[in-house]
């Protein structure tokens, strides 16, 4: 499978005028890829999973095209997008409390789910059963209710059901942020048991927490205010960072060992831009340390090293 | 995202944030009830009809020269240029007897509506925010009150009071129909005593009634003015109700009192339609327009459930 | 200076209170002047309980805890006042601890209604103007502001900022960072650290590894209710001694080592096979 994003435009509508979000993004996740796509509120993370499944009522598909295994994705017709989700799109949303309908049985949930994509559950039964046991689930939940389970529990039932079906692409959007360390850990590596198994083709992980990121993606995407800074393979991205927002970002990180009499990290001065009305040219300019007169026009996602994307003129 | 997750991305900047003056900040809060409530239809048609017939109630006594009760004309007249609502089977003019009786249901409405509501708050307030012993206690008697058949014990009460006024039956009203506006209130307050911001409050050396007034009940006045108007409602429907069984004043006149006469009266087989039409009309169209406008205000105060 | 001994919280669930869940189980603790304790546990452990006693805003079951050695169960009324001014809390979510509809200053104002009622309007002028330069925050870009228009950085400095209003000699920070994002993070956690030095003494509760790392003299690993671990913190964290300990430590995600899994890290990198 593959994903192409080509400057993808999605903004909100609010009162006083056009949250631009989401203000052209170009990238691209090849098969089998578990992308993490990491950045700070307000950067656009959300709003780039949302907007590749289901665009809410407030959004905008203003400009740019995605396109799926060769098939454009008609992400601006919700009744439209409707043959692909489930089957070739899928999510974890954020809240898995909230997924579930808490007066139904899990087993009514599946059954429903499935035969709202014309497939019978005698088909899928046995499939069902190996999975649930992947995640260490016992087959007795299908027969409970979503609130006799624990919140860790109820995370690894609904990415059983978001994967059931064999999706092309997945979308984890925050699943581990209401979790302890030890589940964060059960989950993030059962996402990728599920790309290992080619339950899902490929993932799109999204997080605020880049050394989480750094333990299961192939590459890390980085969102700034709306736009993307930089796009690498993990290793080359942590290891030596071109854009200066996620070289000051992970500087910023208090890793186990590191203390505050031995050596005082520094945060990143300032705020991100409004995004009602965003400056023109690199957004990170108010904020980067290394901003000069050429910041004023947008610097292109440009290639500086194989695979390494980044949008900085000094980095190019 | 939601409205407020977008709004988040604005406020971020420093910049335009100190740019903004703080009446403008402030202001916009309101603003933008203000806004919505202009638009929104419902809103505008319900408090129009319930003005008007406010204004009429108002103002119709002083113009009419003549009591409910006279007797100023022939019996049982269809409405004309000088009896605008014709005349009742003794010869009353119809039309002086509504306006009458728009007042003294919008009294009862008043008078019964507001002790529901202070019952109901200081009911619900009281066991939301302190729980445990107290609000067991309170739910008790919320469900007492919420039994009681209203109805018998009216009829008990009527069997020993000869003489009944207006205000006594405001009072009755107002004693039995608090018991789901302390439940609604007291669910509310639960929700907001358990947010940090009353911690604080605590941690800032405030006791528990002011905490109450000054950060929950300002944080729910919108529900709180909702809840009145559905109260006003509801005490002009129960003593159109009960006027019209004639458990209502012995005195002055009401619409649903106009209503009972009709029926007493005959008028359904005679034909009489305008002695009862008004007075049902009346009514419906009162408490109709308060429970639609009330729809509106939900809309106004409510983002969520606002179209874009 | 604050000292928890044998102090236990108890909840009655259930009808008329027929069960018993134990949330804090005999938990000894001890923060001096100067000194940061991470309280470290994750959901469940009964950290957040054992701060809400500390702050009176809950009841203590069993067990006791005293400030100055003089217990603080029996506080009232002005006692409990004076108490607050020695002792205060923030707490995690910066949105939930601002009343909406108010401006974010009124936090402020609250205090100076019940301990400054008689400071004149320019003196408390500069009074708040020296807390906000203590927490670095610009008088002009947070005074007079609705909290929805400053950021969760900003409204978690003002609330410390607040708290050091009164002179406090000990803060009980709750997660405090929590919802913050990474950047403002480390400026907060500084910030702290800046008034350790001053000779704050902080109860640092969180549940997050690292961050209690970055910050503490003194670890104190809590689980179920139960203290497993306690230390200073350089030893909890470099040769942990109870199972719970190590095994939390090797599900933190560090940016310096990988997960394993029988053998094999969880990520394969180009060249690693799989």
């Amino acid at each position: 499978m593959s994903l192409k994003v080509d400057n993808l435009k999605v903004w909100y509508r609010t009162l006083r005028g056009d949250v631009q979000a989401l203000d052209g993004v170009t990238f691209h996740v090849a098969d089998g890829e578990l992308v993490g796509l990491a950045g700070e509120s307000g950067c656009g993370k959300s709003t780039l999973g949302k907007s590749l499944i289901r665009l809410d009522g407030r959004m905008r598909h203003v400009d740019g095209t995605v396109e799926l295994d060769g098939k454009e994705l008609p992400i601006g017709d919700d009744a439209a997008m409707n043959r692909f989700r489930f089957k070739e799109v899928s999510i974890i949303p954020q809240y898995a409390m909230s997924a579930m309908n808490p007066t139904r049985r899990i087993g009514r949930l599946v059954v429903e789910l499935l035969e709202s994509r014309g497939v019978r559950l005698a088909g899928v039964r046995e499939e069902l059963l190996r999975r649930l046991e992947l995640v260490g689930l016992a087959p007795e939940v299908l027969d409970r209710y979503p609130i006799e389970l624990s919140g860790g529990m109820r995370q690894r039932m609904v990415m059983v059901l978001s994967t059931l079906l064999n999706p092309s692409l997945l979308i984890a959007d925050e699943v581990t942020s209401a979790l302890d360390v030890s589940t964060q850990k059960a989950v993030a590596e059962t996402l990728v048991d599920f790309r290992d198994r080619h339950y899902v083709k490929s993932t799109i992980f999204i997080t605020h927490d880049l050394s989480l990121v750094y333990q299961i993606a192939d590459s890390i995407i980085v969102m700034y205010a709306g736009r993307l800074a930089e796009k690498a393979p993990t290793d080359a991205l942590v290891a030596s960072p071109r854009h200066p927002y996620t070289r000051m970002l992970l500087a910023a990180l208090p890793e186990v060992g590191v203390r505050y009499d031995a050596r005082r990290l520094a945060g990143i001065p300032g705020n991100p831009p409004s995004l009602l009305n965003p400056p023109s040219g690199c957004r990170f300019r108010d904020r980067c340390p290394l901003a000069f007169e050429q910041c004023a026009t947008q610097p292109p996602f440009a290639e500086v090293a194989p695979d390494h994307y980044v949008a900085c003129w000094k980095a190019s | 995202m939601s409205v407020s997750d977008s709004e988040e991305l604005v406020a971020a900047t420093p910049a335009a944030a100190a740019a903004t003056p703080a009446t403008v900040a402030r202001a916009r809060g309101r603003r933008e009830a203000l806004y919505f409530a202009r638009r929104n239809r419902k809103l505008l048609v319900g408090l129009g009809v319930v003005l008007a017939f406010l204004a009429l109630a108002v103002v119709g006594p002083m113009v009419n020269s003549h009591g409910p009760n006279e007797y100023v004309g022939p019996p049982a007249q269809r409405p004309s240029a000088d009896w605008w609502f014709g005349t009742t089977m003794f010869g009353q003019d119809v039309f002086a007897q509504f306006v009458h009786g728009l007042r003294s249901t919008f009294l009862v409405g008043l008078l019964g509506g507001a002790l529901a509501a202070l019952i109901g708050m200081v009911v619900g307030f009281t066991a939301g925010y302190r729980g445990g012993v107290a609000d067991e206690g309170l739910n008790m008697l919320t469900n007492v009150v919420l039994v009681i058949p209203t109805l018998a014990v009216l009829l008990i009460i009527a069997t020993y009071l000869k003489v009944r006024g207006v205000v006594p039956e405001a009072i009755f009203i107002g004693l039995f129909s608090w018991p789901w506006v302390a439940r609604a209130i007291r669910a509310q307050t639960f929700s907001l005593a358990s947010r940090d911001f009353v911690d604080l409050a605590r941690l800032s050396g405030a006791g528990g009634a002011k905490i109450v007034f000054t950060e929950i009940a300002p944080n729910m006045s919108s529900y709180l003015f909702m809840t009145f108007i559905l109260l006003f409602g509801g005490s002009v429907l129960t003593a159109a109700t009960l006027d019209f069984i004639g458990l209502g004043p012995t005195d002055g006149m009401s619409l649903g009192l106009m209503m009972n006469n009709a029926v007493l009266w005959s008028a359904l087989p005679l034909g009489m339609w305008w002695w009862f039409v008004p007075p049902g009309l009346g009514i419906t169209m009162i408490v109709g327009a308060l429970y639609i406008m009330n729809v509106g205000l939900d809309e106004v105060f409510n983002p969520k459930l606002r179209e874009l | 200076m604050l000292r928890l001994e044998g102090v236990s919280k108890t909840y009655r669930v259930g009808t008329f209170g027929g069960r018993e869940l134990v949330a804090v189980s005999d938990v000894n603790l001890e923060v001096r002047p100067g000194q940061v304790i991470s309280l470290i546990g994750e959901s469940g452990s009964g950290k957040s309980t054992i701060g809400r006693m500390i702050l009176r805003l809950t009841g203590v079951s069993g067990g006791r805890i005293t400030f100055d050695g003089v217990d603080i169960a029996g506080f009232k009324g002005k006692q409990l006042r004076a108490y607050y001014r020695g002792v205060q809390g923030v707490f995690q979510d910066p949105f939930s601890s601002y009343n909406p509809i108010f401006k974010a200053d009124r936090a402020l104002e609250l205090v100076r209604e019940t301990y400054f009622p008689r400071l004149g309007g320019g003196r408390w002028r500069d009074k708040v103007e020296a807390s906000l330069a203590a927490v670095r925050l610009d008088p002009a870009q947070v005074l007079g502001k609705y909290p929805h228009q400053l950021s969760g950085g900003q409204l978690q400095r003002l609330l410390v900022a607040r708290a050091l209003l009164l002179d406090i000699r000990l803060l009980v920070a709750d997660e405090i960072i929590s919802m913050l994002d990474a950047s403002t993070r480390i400026d907060v956690l500084n910030l702290l650290g800046d008034l350790k030095t001053r000779g704050l003494g902080i109860l640092f509760i969180t549940h997050d590894l690292s961050l209690g790392n970055y910050l503490s003299d003194q670890a104190v690993i809590l689980r179920q209710g139960v203290v497993v671990e306690e230390g200073p913190t350089e030893r909890v964290f470099g040769r942990p001694r109870h199972p719970y300990t190590r095994a939390l430590l090797a599900s933190v995600p560090r940016l310096d080592r990988k997960w394993q899994r029988n053998g094999h890290p969880v990520r394969q990198s180009a060249g690693e096979g799989g």
